[in-house]
């Protein structure tokens, strides 16, 4: 079982890992984007984190995601503010009120959280969007959280020869083709780093 | 890089402080964002909100006063704003009218302001969205996010603007601007990338003696890429790809609004001389420019270039535009 204290390390090591690839998201959206994927994230998870920190820790797991999706919508702005919010603002909402959750309850959460992110985009795989990331990353958390990140990872991965349909990458047509999705990668590090506090074993 | 600037974190901060010191008659809340015409309530007025990403300057803020709107929401730049700037624009100058939300057709700014607009309504307000997508460059709609937004937000925001100062009520207000969005077209042409502060280098590399056709306002690259044009070459380019699609919605030698937009490092002696083509080509399709436009009003940062906008314009649309107007950017009339 997970308790609120799990979730507020996943947050913590999101933030980690978006503070160490902020540059790097900011130069896979510059062919395709406007240049800004990292430091508007790394923006809205410093804010996540502080908001953490700052507080004393929501008792419940599902409040935990519920705040930091609030925060990253009231932070980071653009189309990344509210969809990694509904990301994990419904995901947060699935878990409901309990103080520890199964690791096949966060996996229905998080299909869920995924679910009202491609609702809200109207988007779906194929896209070359966050959901090429997250879609099999979620899957494979059948597996382990070890297998979700390296499925979302490989997600990010074929993103690269894919042509934009949604998002500001779609005004490029077939010159979006043969460039890494900026928002596939950070959502690859999003289950990555829940990857690395569940199973801290199989470090990175 | 060389930037007139403090650092990449406080460039729409110190933007603000600098349009707060410049424009008293401006309420400007440089904390939460928010920049707000002081009389916002005094009229009994419809609201007219827009906003979106900084870097587009005057573009929204520059827009705020008698006249056109009530507030603006600068975002990061080139990043739309959040929902919380939005509610608290919307809330600060609803007087019982409501609140028109003028937004831009880019994923960002259509999230933000959809989640702003359910959040205002849970406060009580009444508020109605009108979607600027103008881009004629977006053709494909099926496969992309739709036609961009880009100058006609200006016609959208001055005519919208125009009749709340009028007192025309919520819904004839949005019917007005949703009719100019409809009647508008553009289309933009890059000479160089714009530089964003937060990544210090250019956005793509546009080789000299090559221009990039069919650009936006985020320093995305265009459709297409070619060898440097004449102006008179680009005119007829862009004014030919605006004309095709504003012909299926109009008739073809109704008058027009034009605007010939600066990308922000184009000087104005190039822009004039580009809207002299503007305008011949026009004249050679038998349209009459009713009024023109000339200048940096939709930019983006520091990117050569340019963007033609052709409004068909109706009598009342006309009446509209020519109604005072005193705001940073734009004046006349008062």
């Amino acid at each position: 079982m997970r308790d609120a204290e799990f979730f507020r390390r996943w947050m913590a090591a999101a933030a980690a890992a978006v503070e160490r690839e902020a540059d790097r998201l900011t130069e896979l959206d510059s062919p395709i984007g406007d240049a800004d994927h990292g430091s508007n994230l790394l923006r809205g998870f410093t804010a996540v984190r502080a908001a953490l920190e700052a507080e004393p820790v929501p008792a419940a797991p599902g409040a935990v995601l519920q705040l930091a999706g609030r925060t990253l919508i009231s932070t980071v702005g653009g189309a990344s503010g509210p969809l990694y919010g509904t990301l994990l603002r419904h995901t947060g909402k699935a878990l409901g009120e309990s103080a520890q959750v199964s690791d096949a309850e966060l996996r229905e959460a998080l299909s869920e959280g995924v679910g009202a992110v491609a609702r809200l985009g109207g988007a779906a795989p194929g896209d070359k969007t966050m959901l090429d990331a997250l879609v099999p990353g979620v899957a494979a958390l059948g597996t382990s959280y070890r297998a979700a990140g390296s499925a979302a990872e490989d997600g990010a991965l074929a993103t690269v020869p894919m042509r934009a349909r949604k998002g500001r990458a779609s005004y490029l047509g077939e010159r979006s083709i043969g460039h890494q999705d900026p928002g596939a990668t950070s959502s690859a590090l999003l289950l990555g780093a829940l990857a690395d506090v569940a199973e801290p074993a199989g470090a990175r | 890089m060389r930037m007139l600037i403090n650092s990449p974190q406080t460039v729409v901060t110190d933007a603000l402080r600098g349009m707060a010191a410049a424009h008293p008659e401006l309420d400007v809340d440089v904390e939460r964002r928010v920049v707000v015409r002081r009389d916002a309530r005094a009229g009994g007025r419809v609201g007219v909100v827009s906003g979106g990403g900084s870097g587009h300057e005057p573009l929204h803020a520059g827009f705020v006063g008698p006249g056109m709107l009530s507030a603006a929401c600068p975002g990061e730049v080139f990043t739309s704003p959040v929902p919380d700037q939005m509610v608290r624009a919307a809330a600060a100058v609803d007087c019982g009218q409501g609140v028109l939300f003028v937004v831009k057709n880019y994923t960002g700014d259509v999230l933000n302001f959809e989640m702003a607009a359910e959040l205002a309504a849970e406060d009580g307000l009444r508020i109605e969205r009108v979607l600027v997508d103008d881009d004629v460059a977006v053709t494909d709609s099926l496969f992309t996010a739709g036609r961009r937004g880009t100058g006609a937000t200006l016609f959208v925001e001055k005519i919208a603007g125009a009749a709340a100062e009028e007192g025309a009520p919520l819904e004839r207000v949005a019917a007005l601007a949703r009719r100019v969005d409809e009647c508008s077209r553009s289309f933009g042409v890059a000479l160089s990338a714009c530089t964003t502060p937060a990544k210090g280098a250019p956005t793509f590399d546009l080789p000299d003696g090559e221009l990039e056709l069919g650009i936006g306002i985020h320093g995305e690259p265009g459709r297409e890429r070619r060898p440097m044009m004449s102006a008179r070459e680009i005119a007829e380019v862009a004014v030919g790809a605006v004309l095709e699609e504003l012909t299926q919605i109009g008739p073809a030698d109704g008058p027009v609004l034009a605007l010939v937009n600066g990308m922000g490092a184009t000087p104005l002696l190039e822009l004039y001389g580009f809207h002299a083509e503007v305008a011949r080509v026009l004249a050679g399709h038998g349209v009459p420019v009713a009024r023109a436009l000339v200048g940096n009003y939709v930019t983006s940062l520091d990117m050569a270039g340019c963007s033609v906008t052709l409004c068909r314009a109706d009598e009342e649309v006309l009446r509209l535009w020519d109604a005072p107007v005193r705001t940073a950017a734009l004046r006349w009339g008062l």
